[in-house]
């Protein structure tokens, strides 16, 4: 269980507060308006935001201290994900060792995380030599070899067409069921939340209010929502 | 935000490069002003070399920038083979050393070049290519190209919209001039005028191979003559002074002005075919011209110099090799320098302002000064090549620092959350995302910096005597001594360091790919 409590961070004027919890293996999507604080409110979890004061728990032991690599979490960011200069396995297997220094056994499921993605073939390509819909699955080759129980996605689809995102979409569904991991995913697209998040967060007005079922929420949405919505 | 904890080492590491930069420059100055505090005044000889300085500066800036507009228009807009090449060549005056340059334009211009034999033939007088005319000169082969790279950055960021929307509302010559490439210059062009300014500031080879006597002595010759002819200390630490305060001034000025950046990009947009009758003919006059002037010097010398090559003396081929060794020196030493303070600007300001800050002191003053603290200790030509080698390394500094900053800032904006989510070690962090990024633009700084520590003629003209000399210093001999034949033989053999030099070590840094 993910536990914010009594958070509250404070960046120049802005100011957000959160208090709430998210169960093991919720699926999570994060609404609101721009600027509102959803990749803050991320960022805070994955530890590149600071807090002002709050605690976050995860599974009862305290996170919010802890450098982000050692946060029990893989994030996914809008850009940025892979290294250009790097092959695909090698950006990959980063999630496995930072060092790249690999053992049989690591290169093997280095190669398997490749290929229950759809990348087998293309482990010696560089990301500019990929399609975008190639590098969503090699940062999500690398989530999954990680298999963190948490995972935190900074809306890294965005700029895919709708097609290629429902394929995305449905693929980090899988990796969630697989490794049974929570997910925390930012989405302007009430689409993306009714198919893959049972639950919807919403940050608006300075806060992250409780998540509740996604179906009802979008159908009878908040002030705030609704405005965001149209 | 910084989510890693910087290296132990870096914080020591470039506080230690700090300290040696600002040593070398404020005790240059501290030895000059202690040794200055003497009976010695400025004589008037001394206030014309200060006016001289300052107005062949600011000529020089002036031609350089004026050619620059229709060279650099011309290269924007017009597509023809051996355009890339030209314009690649346009950055070459960088790494070519200043006696190269020089021997082509006597061979050329010079009282026996190829101009003045013409002239004579027709019956004509010869021009003189000694005094104001020829330091300007000189200043513009070396500083017309790099006008033009910098104006050109400006005519590549000229919206292709704004050019359609000139053709479309049927612009003349004159409106697209007065409308979309005047607004442009306006901003470009007084950062390209202060740039060229302040290299001829400084200019000590120049004047010493041009210029001299009483109406053409810059501050930095005016050192060197006070230092090596009267050995007079006082004076010289007095001019180091006035020299000084005029970079001082100078860095000021900088402050106000935007230095454009010398990369490129996108020269090769789509923009709309450009006007031709008058302005075709004007434009390849404009370029054939420039190119006409850059490359025959060079051409002169090589075909001159080459068939001396074989039987240079020897003397000649042991300054070759101390002046790899002072390059060798040199570069490691700005290699040091600037993966310290590369390092260490990730996350603070101040170590690209103390690059900058090696402009204050030129080569001369801090020359001057070096000699002053370690005359009473050791005999000056024992440490000549080390000296050379530091002072080198500290005058390509800005340069190196201008080439790796921006990219390794842009590096870390780009990856280190990543790094973070990763877990990356500092050593992976290094090896993995930073290298990389770095080694190609690093590449290019360092090959600069050993280019430029193979052909300077600075500061080793204070400390060197026969048994040390560089291989400028040795050219420079052989011309004061009339033995053009063998001095142009040095020129290739100087100039062919000199490039071979930077390819290699860009390549070696910079990895395959570096300059492709």
């Amino acid at each position: 269980m993910l536990a914010l409590e009594s958070l509250s961070i404070v960046q120049g004027g802005f100011r957000l507060s959160a208090d709430l919890t998210i169960r093991d293996g919720a699926r999570v999507a994060v609404m609101g308006p721009s600027g509102a604080g959803k990749s803050t409110l991320i960022g805070a979890v994955a530890g590149f935001v600071p807090l002002a004061s709050g605690v976050i728990r995860w599974n009862d032991s305290r996170i919010d201290g802890l450098p982000p690599a050692r946060r029990p979490l893989s994030i996914l960011f809008q850009d940025h994900n892979l290294l250009p200069h790097l092959s695909v396995f090698d950006n990959v297997a980063l999630g496995l060792n930072p060092d790249l220094r690999l053992s049989t056994v690591e290169r093997a499921s280095v190669l398997r995380a490749l290929a229950e993605t759809g990348l087998d073939g293309l482990e010696t390509r560089k990301p500019a030599q990929l399609s975008g819909g190639q590098i969503s699955r090699a940062g999500l080759a690398r989530v999954l070899l990680r298999a963190r129980p948490l995972m935190l996605l900074d809306e890294p689809f965005a700029a895919l067409g709708p097609a290629l995102k429902a394929t995305m979409l449905d693929l980090v569904g899988r990796i969630a069921r697989e490794t049974g991991a929570t997910l925390l995913m930012i989405t302007h697209d009430p689409a993306d939340a009714l198919r893959l998040c049972d639950q919807t967060l919403l940050v608006a007005d300075g806060r992250a209010h409780a998540p509740a079922p996604t179906r009802a929420l979008l159908d009878d949405p908040p002030p705030a929502l609704k405005a965001y919505l149209g | 935000m910084r989510w890693h904890a910087e290296p132990r080492l870096i914080k020591p590491a470039a506080a230690l490069v700090a300290a040696v930069l600002v040593l070398l420059n404020l005790g240059a100055l501290a030895a000059v002003l202690w040794r200055a505090d003497g009976e010695a005044t400025l004589q008037p000889a001394d206030w014309v070399a200060l006016r001289f300085t300052v107005v062949q500066a600011a000529l020089s800036a002036l031609v350089s920038v004026v050619l620059a507009v229709p060279v650099a228009r011309a290269l924007a807009r017009r597509r023809f083979p051996g355009r890339r090449l030209l314009i690649a060549l346009m950055g070459a005056p960088f790494i070519l050393p200043v006696l190269v340059a020089i021997a082509g334009l006597l061979a050329v211009l010079g009282r026996n070049g190829m101009v003045n034999d013409a002239l004579a033939a027709l019956g004509l007088d010869r021009v003189s290519l000694y005094g104001l005319q020829g330091v300007v000169l000189a200043h513009v082969f070396f500083n017309l190209p790099l006008s033009v790279r910098l104006l050109l950055q400006g005519w590549a960021r000229i919206p292709a919209e704004h050019l359609r929307l000139a053709q479309a509302l049927g612009f003349g010559a004159r409106a697209r001039f007065r409308l979309i490439e005047m607004p442009m210059l306006t901003r470009i062009a007084p950062g390209a005028l202060a740039a060229v300014f302040l290299i001829c500031l400084t200019s000590f080879a120049v004047a010493l191979m041009l210029g001299g006597g009483p109406a053409a002595t810059t501050l930095e010759l005016a050192i060197y003559q006070a230092f090596r002819f009267d050995f007079d200390l006082g004076r010289a630490a007095l001019l180091a002074l006035v020299q000084a305060g005029v970079g001082l001034v100078a860095l000021g000025v900088l402050g106000f002005v935007r230095l454009p950046a010398t990369r490129q990009a996108g020269l090769d947009r789509l923009a709309p075919a450009p006007p031709g009758g008058l302005a075709r003919v004007l434009d390849l006059l404009a370029i054939s011209m420039a190119a006409t002037f850059l490359l025959v010097p060079l051409g002169v010398v090589i075909a001159r110099g080459l068939p001396h090559l074989a039987d240079l003396p020897a003397s000649v081929w042991a300054a070759a090799g101390r002046s790899l060794g002072v390059a060798a020196l040199s570069t490691l030493l700005l290699a040091g320098f600037t993966v310290a303070l590369t390092l260490a600007g990730l996350r603070r300001r101040w170590p690209e302002g103390l690059g900058m800050a090696a402009l204050v002191a030129s080569p001369l003053v801090i020359g001057t000064g070096l000699f002053i603290v370690l005359n009473p200790l050791v005999a000056p030509s024992t440490v000549a090549l080390p000296v050379t080698a530091l002072v080198n390394a500290a005058m390509a500094l800005p340069f190196a620092l201008r080439a790796t900053l921006p990219p390794a800032r842009q590096t870390e904006a780009d990856f280190a959350r990543l790094s973070a989510a990763l877990g990356l070690s500092p050593g992976a962090h290094l090896r993995l995302i930073l290298w990389p990024r770095l080694r190609a633009p690093l590449g290019f700084a360092l090959g600069l910096g050993a280019a430029l520590s193979i052909g300077d003629l600075g500061v080793i003209v204070l400390f060197g005597q026969t048994g040390t000399e560089t291989l400028p210093l040795a050219m420079q001999r052989l011309m004061g001594a009339y033995r053009s034949e063998a001095a142009q033989g040095v020129a290739v053999l100087l100039l062919a360091l000199a490039l071979g030099t930077f390819v290699l070590v860009e390549r070696l840094i910079g990895g395959r790919d570096a300059g492709a």
